[in-house]
């Protein structure tokens, strides 16, 4: 499983612009391998006639002597709360099947206009809200290394595609671990930039205060190729922002003399024997490699997951209001009237998932227990953003393990929501605060993948790339 | 604070325009009580004189001229998702009895 059938990206793009390999063929062996994979359910849907046909103009503008773009004829995968043209985009949830979109996110719209192709569409829990693709509408990803567990959630789809090879890489979202948390599970490379550096205009919108969308891929190398593409500002998404760097691909990574603060906070109790044994042996590797490791202590950290289980249903409640039956998707055509149209389209159209969020963020909006949970959430948050700004002052980065343990069994967590929750335990602080953080491959616990998370300040998403570089030349 | 009764679930679904079945009730009100007494965590959190915080990258009002864009979206594409339409407008069910 460790070897792919993809070349680095670069080379991909090169070749096809060079004329050695065609972007048609390309297209035909991320389908044909889809096709093959389909046991894994990590795919809802392709949009082979569209990708077939972009193929076609990419070779020819190739046989024409032009240039196709920096990532000419690569197949990708969108999970499914992307808009794409070519196949329905429906978040895997019930009430937005059938929804056709009318126009393209802006980071598909980037990726096209540099010559990539997007082949299918990933499964998803529902709406992005889950840790294990286990709460999609319409079927149950299975994780690459043992087909009884989950891959991961959110974005399990895409980062169980990527390392079954049907593409060099997939998009993800991550609103509180969506990219990093199946990146580790799957044993994928998974990036969540600084809050604001790609534009979200056209993806499902969950948590609009933390979602960020990001390349999973297998290498670093990769997932900076893309992030140069999608990266910058977007007048369709006023949260965005310029862009650090001209060429977040130009880096050479270079561990030395830089300081890496190991989270206490993440390495305390709670962790598995397992994971703990690859995060430490990662973290002495990048000693001998001539890092200065220093512990940091973030205090407010293990409050992070309860401001997160406040702040992300209250802005699940307000943007799931649009999803009313009457402007697109689902609707429920047997109501006597309007009240009635509402209630029964989205009680029959949404799970069971996205209902419970709307109920608790209703609840914590609500007159008399605003200041109690929304407003008292918003305020740690400041805390949280105060000790990571003080960390930084300190260390160039901080690592910890992205999960506390390796992928769980399909079903071990579903009865209880909470349990689930707690999953999202070491990657949530990283979207409070909206600084960039990525999780690598680290060795692994019992067979399955362990991730290394690293976490830079906001806006040092290329330094944090250089690095973790470095970090994923020593474990590999 | 917070134990929700079966009462206070019905009142949030009728505020969130959601019906829920007698076991979505019953089953909501025992883990949402148990999710936010988890959060209540948060009330042992010393944040005297720290302001709430929405946006964490400094951006303040951003704005632009109040002039018409065109996006290259035409009304029909935007409409062909709806479920009723008449005269290029969303025709929805009756609103008052």
């Amino acid at each position: 499983m460790s070897t792919s059938q993809w070349l680095p990206i670069r080379d991909i793009a090169a070749k096809v612009n060079g004329g050695e390999l065609k972007a048609v063929d390309l297209v035909e062996r991320a389908l044909s391998t889809i096709a093959e994979k389909e046991e894994f359910a990590a795919i809802l849907a392709t949009t082979e006639v569209r990708a077939r046909a972009r193929a076609q103009e990419i070779d020819a503008r190739v046989s024409r002597g032009e240039h196709a773009g920096s990532l000419a004829g690569v197949p990708f995968i969108a999970k499914d709360n992307f808009l794409v043209f070519g196949a329905e985009t429906t978040a895997a949830s019930n009430i937005l099947k059938g929804f056709d979109a009318p126009y393209q996110s802006t980071a598909i719209e980037k990726l096209e206009a540099a010559g990539a192709i997007c082949v299918a569409k990933a499964n998803l829990d529902a709406f992005a809200h889950g840790s294990s693709t286990e709460n999609s509408d319409f079927m149950v990803t299975k994780n690459p290394h043992d087909i009884t567990r989950v891959p991961g959630g959110s974005s399990g789809g895409s980062a169980a595609a990527v390392i079954l090879d049907m593409a060099p890489f997939a998009l993800g979202t991550d609103t509180g671990g969506s990219i990093r948390l199946p990146a580790s599970f799957c044993g994928a490379v998974g990036y969540k930039p600084t809050y604001g550096l790609v534009s979200r205009s056209g993806v499902v919108a969950m948590a609009s205060s933390t979602d960020v969308i990001g390349p999973m891929t297998r290498t670093v190398d990769d997932a900076a190729v893309v992030l140069n593409v999608m990266a910058g500002r977007d007048p369709l998404d006023s949260t965005t922002i310029d862009r650090e760097d001209d060429d977040y691909t130009s880096f050479s990574g270079d561990l030395k003399g830089k300081k890496v603060g190991v989270i206490k906070e993440y390495m305390a109790e709670g962790l598995s024997t397992g994971v703990r044994e690859q995060i430490e042996s990662a973290i002495e590797k990048m000693r001998t490699a001539g890092a200065e490791i220093i512990e940091v202590s973030l205090p407010t950290l293990p409050a992070a997951l309860a401001v997160y289980y406040i702040i992300c249903p209250a802005e699940v409640s307000s943007n799931l209001s649009r999803y009313d039956g009457q402007k697109y998707g689902y609707t429920y055509d047997q109501a006597a009237d309007l009240a009635e149209s509402y209630s029964k389209t989205r009680s029959t159209g949404f799970g069971k998932e996205a209902k419970r969020r709307i109920i608790i963020g209703t609840y914590v909006l609500s007159s008399g227990y605003y200041d109690a949970y929304y407003k008292k959430a918003q305020t740690v948050r400041t805390k949280l953003i105060a000790e990571f700004a003080a960390a930084f002052e300190q260390v160039d980065f901080l690592v910890g393990p992205t999960a506390p343990t390796p992928a769980f069994k399909i079903g071990e967590h579903s009865s209880d929501p909470l349990q689930m929750y707690l999953t999202d335990i070491m990657t949530v602080a990283v979207n409070l605060v909206g600084v960039p953080a990525i999780s690598i491959p680290a060795g692994t616990s019992e067979g399955l993948p362990v991730g290394l998370q690293i976490i830079a300040a906001q806006r040092q998403d290329k330094d944090l790339l250089a690095t973790a570089k470095a970090a994923e030349g020593l474990l590999a | 604070m917070a134990d929700l009764t079966r009462d206070d679930i019905l009142k949030l679904a009728a505020l969130s325009r959601i019906d829920l079945t007698d076991n979505e009730v019953d089953e909501f009100a025992g883990e949402i009580s148990e999710i936010l007494k988890y959060v209540e965590h948060l009330n042992e959190i010393d944040v005297d004189g720290l302001q709430p915080t929405s946006q964490v990258t400094g951006l303040v009002n951003v704005t632009r001229k109040d002039e018409i864009q065109g996006y290259g979206y035409e009304p029909k594409d935007l409409l062909k998702n709806v479920p009723e339409v008449e005269e290029d407008q969303i025709k929805v069910k009756r609103m008052i009895g």
